[in-house]
């Protein structure tokens, strides 16, 4: 067992409960130990930093605290926008008069040797993957999937340190590992719309149709992805874009926890597949069942 | 579509020396290439693009951007800064825009926007936490869309993804004594501002 502290943030509480279910499950499955930080905040999101930057140092700065209490070294995120913030927030405590402005607001000091990492860098370390390669009991052959990073995995480069910005890598992997084909399209990195979800509602069902155009395109039965925005934006708007005019999509949108846990034999209402607006359980199907089943 | 930027000639402004405290960045630093036009996916629903809005503080007329949809649209997506040859990093200029706008009440071009982030921080505030319902709500009350989202509601509520009563951080008080500290932070920056420009219209 490794543990890690775990910071679910907002959305994994609510609208992505399947993230949060399946994120258990799978590091249960591995042998890794989610620590959830004790009475953790908002990160502030998207509005936070917007409003006053201060704010959301401050809010991250109480988790970061938080954390560190747990005495554990490395503090795991789901969240891609979560993670986003939290290494916004390192990244600025390395300026040592930022820093004493965040501790001011934070009101205390404020941890910079924890290693901030989001779940699907943990999941793909080495020895880690080498386990799963060996755990997989039902290979997602057949399924063919479009591997969707978003915004905030990868960028800005130099505040999230993780894989490449334009065209990373570490989802197509972990998908091949699980026995899935992975397409080449033009989305990867492009932008859902993210925030703009409830204030211009057009901008996202416009830019979230074209990513689903784009998979489509590309010949992927789903699409595959680590981000709780993209997820929402993408699976919870096809109705609106079918009614729209925009396009009618009829595309499964999981997150990486979901298929890991397929693969690895986990049961789907374990794993909240059955929990998305566009039915997750169909394509499924393609997928030979467990072997022993 | 954006169209050619019409500006006046340049004018020294109190409020582009607070965009570059408070971004950290060099706004002269940029030389208009325009690669973060090319690359912005909000550019096509913008009436300025990202380096129209550059060019308008390096000129001095930080109104033009102020008044501009571009700054609300803006949604932190990081392509530009990605890209930008000169490292100029746009979303921290755009935050800093309107963090003037907000903390000096203009109106918003794009007036949902700033409605959203005063309803959602409402909500972390008073919980600490998001509260979708409460979010949602508060944002068709203030925004008048009374309807936004409604279909979603219940799809939504009947999978568990909405909850009805809210999640909450016990330590509320501490969260709210972050809000309280970061706001007079920004107060003091922003008058500290106010005061460089010699008491220029905010």
């Amino acid at each position: 067992m490794t543990a890690y502290a775990y910071y679910p943030g907002c959305s994994l509480h609510g609208t992505a409960l399947e993230y949060a279910k399946s994120t258990e499950a799978v590091c249960r499955a591995l042998g890794i130990e989610l620590k959830e930080i004790e009475d953790w905040n908002c990160c502030g999101a998207s509005s936070a930093h917007t409003v006053n930057p201060w704010l959301g140092h401050g809010l991250v700065a109480r988790n970061l605290q938080l954390a560190h209490a747990t005495g554990l070294k490395e503090l795991v995120l789901p969240c891609a926008a979560c993670y986003a913030r939290f290494k916004e927030t390192a990244h600025a405590l390395g300026d040592p008069a930022t820093a004493a402005r965040i501790e001011e607001v934070a009101g205390g000091d404020v941890p910079r040797d924890l290693a901030i990492e989001p779940l699907l860098k943990i999941v793909v370390e080495p020895e880690r993957i080498e386990r799963i390669q060996s755990s997989v009991v039902r290979p997602l052959t057949g399924l063919k999937l479009a591997p969707y990073y978003g915004c905030l995995l990868t960028r800005p480069p130099d505040v999230a340190q993780f894989d490449d910005p334009e065209d990373p890598q570490t989802l197509d992997q972990l998908m091949r590992v699980l026995g899935a084909e992975v397409v080449r399209w033009p989305g990867k990195t492009a932008c859902c719309g993210s925030s703009l979800a409830l204030s211009r509602t057009d901008v996202v069902l416009d830019l979230s149709h074209q990513l689903l155009a784009w998979a489509e395109a590309a010949g992927a039965d789903a699409i595959v992805t680590a981000c709780p925005m993209c997820h929402s934006n993408l699976d919870t708007r096809q109705g609106q874009m079918r009614r729209s005019g925009r396009g009618d999509h009829k595309m499964a949108v999981y997150y990486f926890t979901e298929l890991m846990g397929v693969a690895l034999g986990l049961g789907l209402s374990e794993l909240g597949i059955h929990k998305h607006l566009t039915d997750a359980v169909a394509p499924l199907a393609r997928v030979p069942a467990a072997a022993g089943n | 579509m954006t169209e050619s930027l019409r500006l006046a000639p340049f004018a020294p402004s109190g409020v582009v020396a607070f965009v570059e405290a408070t971004s950290g960045q060099t706004l002269n630093d940029c030389y208009q290439c325009g690669k973060c036009a090319a690359g912005c996916p909000l550019a096509r629903a913008s009436d300025l693009s990202p380096q129209q809005v550059i060019r308008a503080l390096q000129l001095g007329q930080p109104d033009v951007a102020l008044d501009s949809r571009a700054i609300w649209l803006c949604v932190g997506c990081q392509t530009c800064v990605t890209r930008c040859p000169c490292e100029i990093d746009l979303p921290r200029v755009m935050d800093a825009l309107r963090v003037w706008a907000m903390a000096n009440r203009r109106a918003a071009a794009q007036r949902e926007v700033p409605i959203f982030h005063r309803v959602f921080l409402k909500s972390v505030e008073l919980l600490g936490r998001a509260y979708e319902i409460g979010v949602v709500g508060g944002f068709n009350t203030f925004s008048g869309h009374f309807f936004g989202s409604a279909d979603l509601g219940w799809p939504m509520f009947v999978r568990g993804k909405l909850k009805p009563l809210p999640q909450r951080t016990r330590a509320r008080g501490e969260v709210a004594a972050i809000f309280q500290r970061a706001e007079a932070m920004r107060a003091r920056e922003c008058a500290a501002a106010q005061r460089d420009a010699g008491g220029e219209r905010p």
